[in-house]
């Protein structure tokens, strides 16, 4: 009874947020409720028993993929009402789309066909002896193995190429680099002068301060 | 215990409710106590007294400070954005608890023992980043905004070698269950063929939960006070208290992950007989230690060093160890078959 009472509590805040992303005014309340949307998914997940799946969409989504969202949006400082100034021109097209995918939607919902043991399989989602993660592991590394790869690989190449788009040699002029400061030892930059009384103030001599830059270069 | 009036639904509900009231109201005396701590510790460090003037040697300090946040006045600034602005601290501080509902304390002593455990504190940790990043937004401050930039950019950093240091220990344990990660530890903590991966992850958890030398979102030379700048009375409260909270989980993660959870640390007879929880809490309490020590001992970093150290070091080297971990259990046929 609880579970049932959870499922459609978390449904709700779910389909409520969801709808909530794309009609709130602010842009940030926007991926706030995104964020709400997928935590509230995660806990439908680990009401239908799929913990491991529940967890990793918290890990990956919440904790680094809306969190980048949030920054952009923070930072950009997007202007929404001259985002929203084409509405009532664009509206039509964007009705037509919509109504278009749904009778795709709709089309493919009446001849879809549902593998006739599938619903073996739906009743007993795990083995009884196996906790979800190692189901979903001896899954992943036996038959999907290539998929698997594969997927890793296109992963690989966009965080690649994300770096080659964004990647300049910047040599600014203030670089610190931090083991040539820790490699820095007493003797390479003090020297203890004894000098005699008085004389202080007449070693300010041309020759003096032209020693100065080559000893910042030596540094 | 599971027949009867707690079997039913009711009264499994009562029963989690009667376990989270046990296991909040130590943990906040202890957050209470560990701000005490704190500044005894500083003030021994520094060769001067500490609070000893509120009750026998300043014992009730703690009750004092909490009853002054109490009566200040909540300052909601001009322009800022007021709900989010309140719930902030409210997320920061409410992470920080719900976390303790998967760790346990004893064998089987955990609110929740689930399969994922490991996971689930993994992703409330990795949440911690919503409650600063959006105090700074909400705060409507060049300041504000400037430190919750810093703190996220910081967390989002060492969450990445702290994960890869998770995994190292669980390649080791072959369970996501931290009731199973500490039973694993019954013959060597995870502390002594792993310790490089301890270093790595008590530093990492020093920058997690933004404190010295890694307090840069806070830097109050810099940013005066970063993310909770505009905050006052009970909402910078909930903040204050949210950092010591993590501070606390910190400690118990490090503790179940390689210091051997509610084990003893010598498996013989006069130690055997010291019940669980008090070798957690004093293994919890060695690791708060560390906490402050290191806060009165170590200056601030400097914000390229710290990005060097999480990108440039912790990231290979964890890497680097989770490889040589997994190569070593194959090789010695030592990898755990769950």
């Amino acid at each position: 009874m609880i579970s049932a009472i959870a499922f459609y509590v978390f449904a709700a805040i779910l389909l409520a947020s969801a709808c909530m992303v794309i009609t709130a005014r602010n842009p940030v309340h926007s991926v706030l409720f995104l964020i709400l949307a997928f935590i509230n998914a995660a806990a439908l997940f680990v009401l239908a028993g799929a913990e491991f799946l529940a967890m990793v969409l918290v890990i990956v989504y919440v904790g680094a993929v809306a969190v980048l969202f949030l920054f952009v949006v923070m930072m950009l400082d997007v202007d929404f009402a001259a985002l929203r100034e084409g509405f009532q021109r664009y509206a039509p097209l964007g009705l037509t789309i919509g109504f278009i995918l749904m009778v795709e939607i709709g089309l493919t919902a009446v001849n879809w066909t549902i593998a006739p043991a599938a619903h073996l399989a739906a009743l007993v989602p795990t083995p009884e002896h196996l906790a979800n993660t190692n189901a979903i592991g001896n899954l992943i590394y036996t038959r999907y193995m290539f998929a698997f790869e594969l997927v890793a690989l296109l992963l690989l190449v966009a965080m690649v190429g994300a770096i080659v788009l964004t990647h300049t040699d910047r040599r600014g002029p203030r670089r610190q680099n931090i083991h040539s400061q820790h490699d820095r030892t007493i003797a390479q930059t003090l020297t203890m002068v004894n000098m005699k009384l008085g004389d202080g103030s007449r070693q300010i001599t041309p020759a003096a301060t032209k020693a100065e830059p080559d000893k910042e270069t030596a540094q | 215990m599971a027949t009867g009036f707690f079997a039913t639904d009711f009264g499994i509900l009562i029963l989690t409710l009667l376990k989270s009231l046990a296991l909040i109201v130590p943990l906040l005396i202890g957050v209470a106590y560990l701000t005490y701590a704190e500044r005894k510790v500083l003030a021994a460090v520094q060769l001067r007294k500490g609070p000893n003037v509120t009750g026998p040697f300043g014992l009730w300090q703690p009750f004092a400070d909490a009853i002054k946040m109490l009566f200040k006045e909540t300052i909601i600034p001009d322009g800022s954005n007021r709900y989010l602005f309140l719930f902030a601290p409210v997320i920061t501080f409410g992470l920080a608890i719900i976390a303790w509902a998967v760790i346990p304390v004893n064998d089987h002593w955990a609110i929740a023992n689930i399969n994922v455990g490991m996971l689930y504190l993994f992703a409330i940790s990795s949440l911690g980043v919503y409650g600063v990043i959006i105090a700074g937004w909400a705060s409507n401050s060049k300041f504000a905004f400037l430190g919750a930039m810093r703190s996220a950019a910081q967390m989002v950093s060492y969450e990445v070698s702290i994960g890869l240091v998770i995994l190292s220990v669980l390649v080791c344990t072959g369970s996501l269950n931290l009731n199973a990660i500490v039973l694993a530890q019954r013959h060597i903590w995870f502390a002594i063929p792993l310790l490089p991966m301890l270093v790595v992850f008590f530093i990492s958890g020093l920058a997690e939960t933004n404190r010295a030398p890694f307090d840069l979102p806070e830097g109050e030379s810099e940013i005066v006070a970063g993310f909770f700048v505009e905050y006052s009375a009970m909402s910078f409260a909930l903040f204050f208290l949210g950092e010591y909270a993590n501070m606390i989980l910190m400690s118990g993660m490090t503790t179940i992950l390689f210091l051997g959870g509610w084990l003893s640390p010598i498996p013989f007879v006069p130690f055997t007989w010291v019940p669980g929880p008090i070798w957690f809490i004093l293994k919890v309490a060695v690791c708060l230690f560390v906490f402050l020590w290191v806060r009165a001992t170590l200056p601030r970093f400097r914000y390229d060093q710290l990005m060097q150290l999480g990108w440039k070091v912790f990231l290979p080297l964890s890497l680097g160890w989770l490889v040589l971990t997994a190569s070593v259990l194959e090789i010695f046929g030592w990898l755990p078959h769950a």
